[in-house]
């Protein structure tokens, strides 16, 4: 029968006469906890900011562009060429069974005006469909409607940035501010968004409707043209039919024969975000494993010292079997040793990782996650490292020949 | 029967491809309540001897049997149970551990025997009083006589009621004087607490406290004699 309680209050006193010895030891696995814990708050802190990147764009979304401009032999970016029209967004929207809704969008900077304020922003020309496209609310007063889109009017939903930069505190719906020196009424406020994946601010916005904007603000040399549309597939397994849909139409639409390119682009945003997110749990993975490899190395630290301490108390082990000591007795008792180094070590490195990922975000503005499972993970990994490590020095230490033991100086 | 009988047992060593003979075929009864000297150069087997007897070590022939039970065959779990029972251990060199204090060190035997906590002070209290350490429990060996150090590794051989104590040179570190007090404990316990004692030593003076010695030569007895009662 093995009296664990007395076993442990050995294991203690034995820890304890080697307070600095300990100390070290522990320090091994202190690290090496603090580390996964960091590591893996630093992983999962940039996965959770990159999925609510996702989500702030709107989900299931493909871009479409306009195809790039040739001019002089000189290629230039996709979007310089208008090849897209409203009639293809219609179109889209009309044809498309995989597609759930698509905003057009022609926009540009302008500086808007309120009473003695000014401010300089993106104004965007669309429809309605950008709300649900992008899964956007309106904080208060209400969208534009069809009928504004068809009659042009000059009515205009603000960005909570620009509301902050020209009412201040004050409820801006149903005032006038001027767009370029054109008035239009303040219809809603859109909720806040944050930061988009690129680090723009989604809230620096005016969305007025495309009409408007192609006949007063952005009048150009092609009209009734667009600059892109967001596309709203159905679901996300929809998004790569979606692309091919969209294609097929639009080169029927725009007469291109199957030897000639594309004059637009059609770009699957949801996706590249994916990756993105797929490489950042990569990465965490990564982080997580180095770590691991720093805990692994205390657990050795743990039994390079039990070993030592083994053949230092040789001689205590020799007495503890002429008593009476069993194998799992002496086994016991230098395993709990070990588990009891490991285990302080581990709530210390807990505390410590704690603090670290608290330093990070802190000082480095890093946006850290500290999982319950990764403290349970680190915590249970450090107790079965002092097992592991424990065993070694303990099954060597229960072979000892007694009457060789008691003779050890 | 006797408490101890040992029937040709015998210890060889194989150092290499040499084998050493520690021990020759011996054969020895002891009875309950016997108290033994054993005497000796250095060398002689009679440390083997003492290993065999108290379970540390297994003879590589021969059977000995410990209260009717064979313990020449035990593994060394079963060795172990038997130690802790059966036999009580006082060394020359104490062999306490330091750092621990003397009730402590006399609870050792309890601890391996799965006695509540309470039991196991108890009867370490009582041991150390019936060695006259009353008031020294909670010392250090550090903080101890030799004398009264050799005292607490008897106690701790006479907690567990073992009836057999096995003492190999308990005097060998401690003064002419203090040796006397030693011994007459051990006296004492053999006549009124009725323990078997068998004992090794060196000095004629210390084998004096003894009733019956037994003398051993290069691995085999040359003399086993009953003192005469006076």
């Amino acid at each position: 029968m093995i009296n664990v309680p007395s076993t442990i209050r050995i294991s203690i006193r034995a820890l304890r006469v080697n307070k600095m010895r300990s100390a070290l030891t522990m320090l091994g696995i202190i690290i090496g906890v603090g580390a996964v814990i960091a590591m893996l708050a630093v992983g999962t802190g940039a996965r959770q900011k990159i999925s609510e990147q996702i989500s702030s764009i709107g989900s299931n979304l493909l871009i479409v562009l306009s195809g790039a401009s040739t001019s002089g032999g000189i290629r230039m970016g996709s979007g310089t060429r208008p090849s897209l029209s409203l009639g293809d967004s219609e179109a889209i929207k009309r044809e498309c069974p995989s597609v759930q809704d698509v905003a057009p969008v022609l926009g540009g900077t302008a500086q808007v005006v309120y009473g003695n304020l000014n401010w300089s922003t993106g104004v965007t020309g669309t429809t309605p469909s950008m709300l649900s496209v992008r899964d956007w609310q309106l904080s208060s007063g209400r969208s534009f409607t069809e009928d504004d889109v068809k009659g042009a009017t000059k009515v205009c939903l603000l960005g909570q940035t620009v509301v902050d930069n020209l009412f201040g505190s004050i409820d801006p719906v149903g005032s006038v501010i001027r767009i370029e020196k054109i008035p239009f009424t303040v219809a809603g406020v859109l909720e806040i968004k944050g930061q988009s994946p690129g680090g723009q601010d989604q809230d620096d916005v005016i969305y007025v409707p495309i009409t408007t904007a192609q006949k007063k603000l952005f009048g150009t040399a092609f009209p009734g043209m667009i600059r892109m549309m967001m596309v709203k597939a159905r679901t996300a397994e929809d998004l790569f039919r979606s692309e091919q849909e969209i294609a097929e139409l639009l080169r029927q639409r725009h007469k291109i024969n199957p030897k000639q390119e594309d004059d637009f682009t059609v770009r699957n945003l949801t996706q590249m975000l994916q990756a993105t997110e797929q490489s950042t749990k990569v990465m965490t993975i990564l982080l997580g494993a180095i770590a691991s490899v720093s805990l692994l190395v205390g657990g050795i630290g743990i039994m390079n010292i039990m070993l030592v301490s083994v053949t230092e108390r040789t001689r205590e082990i020799g007495i503890r079997m002429a008593v009476g000591a069993k194998t799992w007795d002496i086994r016991l008792q230098f395993i709990i040793e070990a588990l009891i180094l490991s285990m302080i070590g581990g709530i210390a490195g807990i505390l410590v990782g704690l603090a670290v990922s608290e330093a990070l975000a802190l000082f480095a503005g890093w946006s850290v996650i500290v999982s319950p499972f990764s403290v349970i993970l680190s915590f249970g990994f450090s107790g079965v490292v002092g097992i592991f490590f424990g065993f070694y020095p303990a099954y060597k230490a229960s072979l000892l020949d007694p009457i060789e033991a008691l003779r050890y100086e | 029967m006797g408490l101890i009988e040992a029937r040709g047992i015998s210890k060889t060593y194989s150092l290499g491809e040499v084998d050493v003979r520690a021990l020759c075929p011996t054969s020895l009864t002891i009875e309950a309540a016997e108290f033994i000297a054993i005497m000796g150069p250095s060398g002689s087997g009679k440390s083997t001897l003492m290993n065999i007897l108290g379970c540390l070590d297994k003879p590589s022939s021969g059977t000995y049997l410990l209260d009717s039970v064979e313990a020449g065959g035990l593994d060394r779990d079963q060795r172990a149970e038997i130690r802790n029972k059966k036999i009580g251990f006082v060394f020359q060199g104490f062999n306490l551990l330091s750092r621990t204090s003397a009730i402590e060190n006399v609870e050792l035997p309890l601890l391996y025997d799965g006695l509540s906590a309470q039991e196991r002070r108890q009867r370490a209290l009582t041991a150390l009083k019936k060695v006259g350490l009353e008031g020294r429990e909670y010392h250090h060996p550090n903080q101890l006589s030799g004398g009264q150090q050799q005292r607490v590794a008897i106690a701790r051989a006479l907690v567990n009621n073992a009836p057999i104590i096995l003492a190999d040179e308990p005097t060998g570190n401690l003064d002419t004087k203090t040796s006397a007090e030693i011994m007459d404990l051990f006296v004492d316990l053999n006549t009124h607490a009725k323990i078997t004692i068998i004992l090794v030593t060196h000095e004629p003076d210390i084998a004096a406290y003894s009733k019956r010695i037994i003398r051993f030569l290069d691995g085999c007895i040359v003399s086993d004699e009953v003192k005469k009662t006076e």
